[in-house]
């Protein structure tokens, strides 16, 4: 299973990443359409970003939502009526939606974000096993 | 596995007209004929002024009705035209509960207007195929299919021939025969009745949504009133619609952002607190059963008792076990309540379909109350097996349940036999003979089955005169009012909610007012005033859902944690939060900005409207509003003494001696008590709700609600002059 790492301990929340991954996805540099977040808390890093854990796909009414082969969770935009269940169940809440996009959007692994990070705080891993 | 053979008889070509915030500004009426074939379609202009007067979904419903009946109409006339309508929010998915159907008829029960919804897929789907509101009338020679095909622009007739007339089986067909794969079913939703329901007066309408998860069909309910007895009655198989890659932008609203944010929050607030609060995703309104009989709520016996010992048996942990956990069951969608549950892989024990492994769609609070404690049973299994067979046979389960308590305690007192009852014994928990009455009803040849299915008014009737059984004890005991039989709440001890469900547009149902807690057990409404203005507001608050086309639930059944504390009283049960969130979701979709009173005013424009409908039709006087004795208090002395003490307190309150009284003494004069209050709680609401002594609309508020057309005039002129109909 695949999946983006984020190690928080390296992040300077310069946010290149964000930047790379709407730039990529939705041909915007925009935070809100990034589907990696990075905020401060109280000064320290928080970035959340979705973990493949497949919470999401139960609350799905279409099932819209399912692994694809790396185990990675997809959205299948045909199936999809913008509900937005998934958002608010994800547990970690690193299911995005936004007004410009109709379909809610999240992290696919996809590692555009991992060269441009600066400080090196993200990493694909590849578990090598189903999910 | 049963078949359907589709032949085509009539097939029109239309332009789906696009939704613009909420609206298609279309309606279609199909009228198939007189018995003669002669099949029809009319597609009309929604003009402002309409959208101005009557919102949409039920208000539309009623408008298109009033047009198409006379004076003299009855629900069997072919002009009796049912009418479906969403409304402006209808199919909206970002906020829970935004999928709702109302259907308008002539109700056979009631002899006037009733308006009865379900979930399902149909009217988002209706209205995404270019129609706000279908209205179908006339009667077909043979048993037809009405389809509407929103992706080809297509109305088309079928003659239906099948082997199995009943819900699941015509439901299942049809979402095979109209999809062009199994995932495809989802672009389908098919309203259907059964076989009950071609004779029965309770006969429901079935209105399916497909869940590709368990992959078939589910049924959703507008069971009320017997509307599916409207279907059936005109030859009516079914009506199908099919509307592919609904995509949720379909409802075209004015400010989708406004949406997503509202609907976000909710759905965060049933995450964060269903578990605490209501358990609807996990075991639906079934977790009601508990609550209910805690507080001497629960029917038990034809609503002669309020709770039981045996209620270990029906409690939400008994019911979780049945329903399949963790499934998105929404009958619409985004609908994180998810409260449609169901139980899967069911192994029937009795009936045509004994053996059959089925998912059956609930039971809700409602079936589970009705056709359980109100019957004496205390069986989940028997009543998942009776919930099955009401929906495939197409009997509202409500009705069912309250008709068969009364069949049962006619039974024990001695008034009917088993002579009469084709040789069943039908006390309260007799389980194997009941389960055998339902499926006695389903053709409707046996003449005692057939003649429950008419309903507790009929049954008054035909059981006087066929079996002799005394007239007056069934009037005390029958749980009816205006010819619907009562809901799953023993509302007794609540003077307010004698009003709830007595001092309806439509008869004793849950839909107008729910006010037991605030008033029995929170003690919000002291006076007379108190309680007719919550009888005034909470009608008028609920009915715009059915205008809109959202569903009650997630108004009160989930809450913001902070509500009890920011709201005291009537105003934290208007849970002003969720108010503000449909006034902000109202003008999000429509563009048209709506205050909380302007709300009520939607509303009470309907109301009354509805109201005039029913002078309309002869009925709608004070007399008309009947109440029985067992809604008011205890009947019979075993109804006492199992809450001695209690009533005691009560006889004493109302400043009755009870010194040297039998019991039967003490029940005389506390009902007598309670009349004298009733009578004083319909002065009171009729006041607030600007009608006069005889419960009709003063020519004053009909003014101040616009609704003093000419036809209206005509109608109400005669009342006015005389107090009574010319």
């Amino acid at each position: 299973m695949k999946f983006l790492k984020a190690h928080l301990d390296k992040c300077i929340q310069c946010g290149a990443c964000m930047s790379a991954c709407s730039k990529a996805w939705a041909k915007e540099d925009s935070p809100e359409l990034s589907r990696i977040r990075v905020e401060a808390v109280a000064g320290l890093t928080d970035i959340t970003v979705c973990d493949q854990c497949g919470g999401c796909i139960a609350v799905c009414p279409t099932m819209a939502l399912a692994r694809d082969k790396n185990g990675v969770i997809q959205i299948d935009r045909k199936r999809c009526t913008s509900c937005l269940m998934c958002v608010e169940f994800c547990p970690k809440a690193s299911m995005r939606f936004s007004p410009k996009i109709p379909s809610p959007f999240k992290c696919v692994a996809c590692g555009i974000c991992v060269p441009e990070c600066p400080s090196g705080a993200l990493q694909i891993i590849d578990t090598g096993k189903e999910a | 596995m049963s078949y359907i053979n589709l032949d085509l008889l009539a097939e029109w070509s239309y332009d789906p007209a696009p939704i613009h915030r909420g609206y298609t500004k279309k309606y279609l009426t199909v009228d198939l004929g007189k018995g003669d074939g002669a099949f029809s379609h009319t597609v009309s202009d929604v003009d402002d002024a309409m959208i101005e007067t009557f919102t949409g979904g039920r208000g539309f419903g009623l408008k298109i009705l009033w047009d198409h009946v006379t004076e003299q109409s009855r629900w069997d006339s072919p002009e009796n035209a049912l009418v479906i309508s969403g409304g402006p929010i209808c199919g909206i998915t970002q906020y829970p509960g935004t999928g709702k159907t109302y259907s308008v008829f002539l109700s056979p029960l009631t002899d006037q207007t009733y308006n009865s919804n379900a979930g399902g897929y149909l009217g988002p789907y209706l209205k995404a195929s270019g129609f706000d509101a279908l209205a179908v009338a006339g009667k077909a020679p043979e048993d037809v299919v009405v389809y509407i095909d929103g992706d080809e622009g297509k109305i088309k007739i079928f003659k239906a021939e099948t082997d199995n007339r009943n819900a699941y089986a015509v439901t299942e067909n049809l979402h095979k025969h109209f999809s062009k794969d199994e995932y495809d079913q989802i672009s389908i939703s098919v309203m259907s009745a059964g076989r009950a329901a071609e004779h029965s007066w309770w006969g429901a309408l079935n209105v399916s949504f497909y869940d590709p998860r368990r992959g078939l069909p589910r049924l959703k309910q507008a069971g009320r009133g017997g509307g599916g007895t409207v279907l059936r009655d005109k030859n009516i198989l079914a009506i199908a619609v099919r509307k592919s890659g609904f995509t949720g932008k379909e409802n075209n609203p004015a400010d989708m952002s406004v949406l997503q944010k509202v609907g976000t929050k909710l759905h965060r607030e049933i995450r964060q607190n269903d578990d605490v609060q209501c358990l609807m995703r996990t075991v639906g309104t079934a977790h009601l059963n508990l609550v209910m009989n805690d507080y001497d709520i629960l029917p038990v016996n034809n609503f002669k008792f309020g709770r039981s010992e045996k209620i270990g048996a029906i409690t939400p942990e008994a019911y979780k076990k049945y329903f399949t956990q963790g499934y998105a069951d929404g009958c619409w969608h985004g609908c994180s309540m998810a409260c449609a549950k169901a139980v899967d892989g069911f192994e029937l024990r009795t009936g045509p379909d004994k053996g059959k492994k089925v998912t059956v769609d609930g039971p809700e609070y409602e079936t589970a109350a009705a056709i359980g404690a109100n019957i004496g049973i205390f069986d989940p299994l028997w009543t998942i097996e009776a919930n099955y067979y009401a929906d495939h046979y197409a009997l509202d389960t409500i009705s069912l349940g309250t008709g068969l308590a009364f069949v049962c305690e006619c039974y024990e007192l001695g008034l009917i036999n088993k002579e009469h009852t084709g040789g069943l014994e039908l006390n309260f928990g007799a389980a194997e003979d009941l389960m055998e009455l339902i499926h006695r009803m389903m053709d409707g040849r046996d003449e005692f089955a057939a003649a429950v299915a008419k309903g507790i008014r009929q049954m008054k009737t035909i059981f006087s005169e066929r079996y002799g059984a005394d007239r007056e004890v069934m009037e005390r005991i029958g749980m009816e009012g205006q010819g619907i039989e009562v809901s799953q709440y023993r509302c007794q001890e609540s003077v307010a909610q004698w009003g709830g469900y007595f001092l309806t547009l439509k008869g004793p149902q849950h839909d107008e007012a729910w006010v037991i807690f605030m008033d029995m057990v929170n003690k919000q409404l002291p006076t007379f005033e108190d309680k007719a203005e919550a009888l005034f507001y909470f009608p008028n608050f609920r009915l715009w859902f059915s205008l809109v086309g959202v569903c009650k639930l997630p108004w009160n059944d989930v809450e913001p944690v902070d509500n009890q504390i920011r709201y005291k009283g009537i105003e934290a049960a208007k849970v002003p939060e969720h108010v503000e969130n449909y006034l902000a979701i109202y003008e999000a979709v429509t563009g048209k900005p709506l205050s909380k009173e302007e709300m009520i005013l939607q509303s009470e424009k309907m109301y009354n409207f509805e109201r005039i409908f029913n002078f309309r039709m002869g009925k709608g006087t004070r007399a008309e509003h009947n109440i029985p004795d067992r809604a008011l208090g205890p009947v019979f002395p075993d109804e006492w003494e199992v809450r001695k003490d209690y009533f005691e307190g009560r006889l004493a309150e109302a400043g009755i001696d009870g010194t040297g009284l039998t019991v039967e003494q003490k029940i005389e004069k506390l009902l007598a008590h309670r009349r004298v209050e009733w009578e004083k709680l319909v002065d009171a609401v009729y006041s607030r709700r600007g009608w006069d002594k005889n419960g009709v609309p003063t020519r004053e508020t009909v003014e101040r609600l616009g609704l003093d057309s000419a036809e209206v005039l005509k109608v109400m002129e005669p009342y006015w002059r005389t107090g009574k109909r010319a």
